[in-house]
């Protein structure tokens, strides 16, 4: 996530209504999905960015885990996911979501 | 499962994963708003 993008989301976390947000990720992997559940939950691990030290504790979901594909419409699921489903690591990035939980 | 239904949702897509288009049209369908959508790429 680049610098420009935290100050973005963080503009907005603090705009208000924060209880009412919450992140969806189609990142590709564990790393990239560990990286960005853990900049926006406790704040920028490589302390580089406008996050660094400020946890925005925003919940984290991503786009394969089975609690998300059930509130999805079926039809629009198999649309816009589709075979990504079969071809990402998905219990890599469940891992990595449920690490970055469990800190 | 995951209540999208009246929240404010960052649809954080990827080039190489599922970009912030496909992420959007998933929440919608759900109930959600989409207050924020980007696809990063790295090169």
């Amino acid at each position: 996530m680049d610098l420009e993008e935290q100050g973005t989301i963080q503009r907005l976390v603090e705009s208000g209504e924060r209880d009412r947000m919450i992140v969806l990720l189609g990142t590709p992997n564990a790393a990239s999905t560990r990286m960005i559940a853990l900049t926006l939950t406790q704040g920028d691990p490589s302390y580089a960015g406008p996050l660094a030290g400020v946890p925005l504790g925003l919940p984290v979901y991503h786009i394969l885990e089975d609690d998300v594909k059930a509130a999805i419409s079926p039809d629009v699921y198999e649309q816009e996911i589709g075979p990504l489903e079969f071809v990402l690591d998905k219990p890599a990035i469940a891992d990595a979501l449920g690490a970055s939980r469990g800190r | 499962m995951v209540e999208f239904k009246d929240r404010l949702v960052l649809a954080l897509g990827e080039r190489d994963g599922v970009p912030a288009p496909a992420l959007a049209k998933c929440i919608e369908s759900a109930g959600g708003r989409v207050i924020y959508a980007a696809t990063q790429c790295f090169a």
